[in-house]
C-alpha cells in the first residue's frame, strides 16, 4: 500500500468508528448533526473537492460529481424530511471509499506482478578499473568496452564473450526454460541471466541499442495501440455517463410528476428522488473502463512470458482471429541452413568426394559450398588446391592433388561433355566429375525445422482453416516440403515482389473479420511482413529490421510458438469479452433494481465493487498463458 | 523529439483523461500515456522547449484528474 492509500484507510477507520458511535451512544439533536457533518467530510472531501474542480474546469460528469451529486442529496433529504438521518450519505460515501481503496489496491498490485514479470531492465553493468570491479549506469558504457557479469546477474549490453565459459538462461527473452551453454567467442544478448561462470564480455552495442532496450520500448509502448474493445470502452464511457445523468434526472421527476398530475396520487417526491441518487451511484462504469485494458495488458504479459511480443493490444485481437497463416519457407518452416543430405552413384568413399568438391569450392562463398565446408568437418588446406575457375551459376572446376575436379550442376557437366546421371532427389544437385570422369553427386537440401510439422498440425487444431507456404525455391523441393508438411497451398518460384502480390491475392480472399497472418524470418520479407494484417517475425533475437517491421515477434525460432501466441490471444480476448458482458450485465440489473426500488445504495455499491474485484481477478487469468 | 516520463495515477479512466490532456497541449505532437507502465511518452512538436511545455502539460493533466503526478 502506497501512502495514499494508507491515508484513505485511516480515514474509512475513523468514519466507520464514528459511524459506529453515533447509532450505538445516545446523541441527538444539533450535537449528532455536527458529527455526521464531520464523518462526511472526513470521508468525503476529496470527492466533493474534485467534483467542484471539475464543474470549474468544465468537466462536469465524473464519478466524483455522481458521488457528491448523490450523497449531498441524500443529506438535503435527511434535512428536508426532518428524520435526522445522515446515514445513509456518511454510509455510501464511505463505502464507495473502501470500494476506490480496494480497485487501487488491486489494480495497483496486478499491475505490479505483470511488470514484475517483464522487467527485464538491467539496473548495473560492471566494469573492470585496476582490478577491481566498478558499477557504472548500463547507458555510460561505450560500444567496445569490457563488461564482466558475474553468476546470478543479468547481462546488460549485447556484446561477445570474449573470456570464460558458462550457462545462460534467457527464458526472459524467449520463454525457453532450457539454459544454454556459451564460450568465448560466441555472441550474447543482454536480458540473458548468466548462470554458473564470470563471464567477460566486449559490447557491440550501446545499452540503447541492445536487445533489452529494444524489447522493453516495444513492450512500453504497446499500451500506445489501442484494441478496438478498448476504444469501444472509452467512447462508451463518453456517453454513458452523461446519459446515467439525464436518466437519473428524468427517474426524479418524471414518475412522481406523473403520479401527481395523471394518476392524481401524492408525489412519493422523496423516495422516487432516494431511487435516482442511488441510480447515479450505482452508475459509475469502473469496473469495464479498469478491466479491459487490464485484461490486454495481462496478456501481454503472458505472451511476452513465452517469448512473444506482440505490439499492441491491436494486434492481440487481430491475431484471435486469424484465420489464414501464410509462412515464407527458408528459415521459418525449415532451418535455413543447407545441409548435404545424400550422395549418390559414387565409384569412391564417399567422404573422398566430399572432400573433393569440399576443397574445390574453398574458395567460393556460396551458401552451397559452405555445406559443402560443414560437411567436410575440417578446415581446407588450400595448398592442396590450384587452379581454381568459377564458371558463374554453373560451379567450379579446379585441381586437387593434381586431379582435375569438376564439381557443379547439369549444365557444368554439359558443358564439361561429361556424361553424368540426373538425380531424383529434391534439392540442389552438386555433380561432381574426377579427371573428366563422373563420380557421382552431392545432394544439399535445406532441413524441415524438427517442430515444422507439429506446429502446422496445432494450428489447424485451433482453427486456422488456410495455411500457405510461400518460397523463392524451386516448385519440386517446395511441394515436397509443403506436402511433408501438410500445409494446404503452396507457391514456388517466387520473388520478394510477388511474395506481396501473393499476399494481397489472400486477403481479397478473406471475408469479414478473417485475418491474414505472414510468418517469416525478417530477412528480405520486410514489406510482406508490413501488408498483412498481423506481420509475424520469428527468430528475431537481435534482429533490429524484423523487429521495426512486424506486428509480433517471436523470440526463437521455434514455429510451435505461433499457434501458442494464438492461443495466448484467442484466452484474452474471451476474457475481455467475458469482462464486458457481465460488467455491463450486472450493471444494468442493478441500474434496473434501483429504479424500480428492489436495492437500496448500499447494495447497489456493494454490487458495483464486487462486480469490479471480479472482473480484475477474471483479467489476471490472461497473464497465464496455456 | 520523444521523451518518457514516470507518472502516478490511480484509475484507468483518469490515465486516459491525462492522455487526452496532453496530447492537446501545445508544443505536443503526441502523448501516449501507459497506465499500466505508468509511463507517459510525449513528443514534442519540432522547436518546442521541452522543460516549458512540460510546465504546461502537468497543468493540464492536474486539471482533468487532480490527483496525478508526473515526475519530471
Amino acid at each position: 500500500m502506497n501512502k495514499k492509500q494508507k491515508m484513505v484507510l485511516v480515514r474509512i477507520i475513523i468514519t466507520a468508528v464514528l459511524l459506529v458511535a453515533l447509532n450505538l451512544l445516545p446523541i441527538e439533536g444539533i450535537a449528532a448533526m455536527a458529527l455526521y457533518l464531520a464523518a462526511y467530510l472526513i470521508i468525503g472531501y476529496d470527492i466533493l473537492r474534485k467534483a467542484g474542480k471539475g464543474i470549474i474546469n468544465g468537466r462536469v460528469f465524473d464519478e466524483n460529481f455522481l458521488m457528491a451529486v448523490a450523497t449531498i442529496g441524500a443529506v438535503a433529504l435527511a434535512i428536508i424530511e426532518k428524520s435526522g438521518d445522515f446515514n445513509e450519505a456518511v454510509f455510501v460515501m464511505l463505502f464507495y471509499q473502501i470500494g476506490e481503496l480496494f480497485q487501487s489496491y488491486a489494480v495497483g498490485k496486478s499491475r505490479r506482478s505483470i511488470t514484475a514479470l517483464m522487467d527485464i531492465r538491467p539496473d548495473y553493468a560492471n566494469i573492470e578499473v585496476d582490478g577491481k570491479l566498478e558499477q557504472v549506469d548500463p547507458d555510460e558504457v561505450e560500444t567496445g568496452s569490457v563488461i564482466v557479469v558475474q553468476p546470478g546477474e543479468k547481462v546488460p549490453i549485447d556484446g561477445v564473450v570474449i573470456e570464460g565459459s558458462s550457462t545462460i538462461n534467457t527464458s526472459a527473452l524467449t520463454g525457453e526454460s532450457l539454459p544454454r551453454d556459451i564460450a568465448a567467442g560466441e555472441e550474447i544478448i543482454s536480458g540473458c541471466i548468466n548462470m554458473t561462470g564470470v563471464l567477460r564480455i566486449r559490447t557491440t552495442k550501446a545499452f540503447g541499442e541492445s536487445t533489452v532496450s529494444k524489447i522493453l520500448e516495444l513492450v512500453e509502448n504497446s499500451g500506445s495501440r489501442k484494441s478496438r474493445s478498448e476504444q469501444f470502452i472509452s467512447r462508451f464511457a463518453r456517453v454513458y455517463t452523461p446519459i446515467v445523468c439525464y436518466s437519473a434526472l428524468a427517474l426524479a421527476i418524471l414518475p412522481p410528476l406523473i403520479r401527481f398530475v395523471f394518476l392524481d396520487l401524492g408525489g412519493d417526491w422523496a423516495s422516487w428522488i432516494y431511487r435516482a441518487l442511488a441510480f447515479l451511484i450505482v452508475s459509475c462504469p469502473c469496473a469495464l473502463v479498469i478491466s479491459i485494458p487490464l485484461s490486454f495488458f495481462a496478456g501481454l504479459g503472458g505472451a511476452s512470458r513465452e517469448g512473444v511480443l506482440v505490439k499492441g493490444s491491436n494486434f492481440l485481437e487481430a491475431l484471435a482471429q486469424t484465420k489464414t497463416i501464410v509462412f515464407d519457407k527458408t528459415g521459418t518452416l525449415t532451418q535455413g541452413v543447407f545441409e548435404v543430405s545424400g550422395i549418390h552413384h559414387c565409384p569412391i568413399e564417399n567422404k573422398k568426394l566430399i572432400e573433393y568438391a569440399a576443397l574445390a569450392e574453398c574458395a567460393s562463398s556460396h551458401p552451397i559450398s559452405k555445406s559443402l565446408q560443414r560437411a567436410y568437418g575440417a578446415e581446407p588446406d588450400r595448398s592442396r588446391v590450384s587452379d581454381i575457375e568459377e564458371i558463374s551459376g554453373n560451379g567450379v572446376t579446379a585441381t586437387v592433388d593434381g586431379h582435375r575436379i569438376a564439381a557443379g550442376n547439369d549444365r557444368l557437366m554439359a558443358q564439361l561433355g561429361i556424361e553424368h546421371t540426373p538425380c531424383r532427389s529434391v534439392g540442389t544437385i552438386v555433380h561432381v566429375a574426377i579427371d573428366g570422369k563422373y563420380s557421382g553427386h552431392i545432394v544439399i537440401s535445406d532441413v524441415v525445422k524438427p517442430t515444422s510439422k507439429q506446429a502446422i498440425t496445432e494450428l489447424k487444431k485451433a482453427g486456422i482453416e488456410k495455411t500457405v507456404m510461400l518460397t523463392g525455391d524451386a516448385k519440386s523441393v517446395a511441394d515436397k516440403v509443403a506436402a511433408d508438411l501438410g500445409v494446404d497451398e503452396v507457391h514456388s518460384q517466387l520473388l520478394p515482389a510477388d511474395k506481396v502480390n501473393e499476399v494481397e491475392r489472400l486477403l481479397c480472399e478473406n471475408t469479414g473479420k478473417a485475418k491474414l497472418a505472414f510468418v517469416g524470418d525478417g530477412i528480405n520479407d520486410a514489406p510482406v511482413l508490413s501488408r498483412a494484417d498481423i506481420g509475424i517475425a520469428m527468430g528475431a533475437m537481435g534482429s533490429d529490421a524484423a523487429i521495426e517491421a512486424a506486428d509480433v515477434v517471436l523470440m526463437d525460432d521455434d514455429p510451435m510458438k505461433i499457434s501458442k501466441a494464438i492461443r495466448i490471444s484467442r484466452k484474452c480476448i474471451r476474457i475481455v469479452y467475458e469482462n464486458i458482458v457481465f460488467a455491463l450485465g450486472v450493471k444494468f440489473a442493478c441500474l434496473l433494481l434501483v429504479a424500480l426500488g428492489a436495492a437500496d445504495m448500499g447494495a447497489a455499491i456493494f454490487a458495483d465493487v464486487g462486480v469490479m474485484v471480479i472482473a480484475v481477478l477474471n483479467a489476471m487469468r490472461a497473464l497465464r498463458a496455456s | 523529439m520523444k521523451k518518457t516520463y514516470k507518472i502516478e495515477v490511480d484509475c484507468a479512466n483518469c490515465a486516459n483523461l491525462m492522455e487526452e490532456a496532453a496530447g492537446k497541449t501545445e508544443g505536443v505532437a503526441s502523448a501516449v500515456v501507459n497506465f499500466m507502465a505508468q509511463k507517459m511518452t510525449v513528443e514534442f512538436a519540432e522547436g518546442a522547449d521541452v522543460n516549458a511545455v512540460m510546465q504546461k502539460v502537468v497543468k493540464n493533466c492536474k486539471k482533468v484528474e487532480d490527483d496525478c503526478e508526473i515526475y519530471l
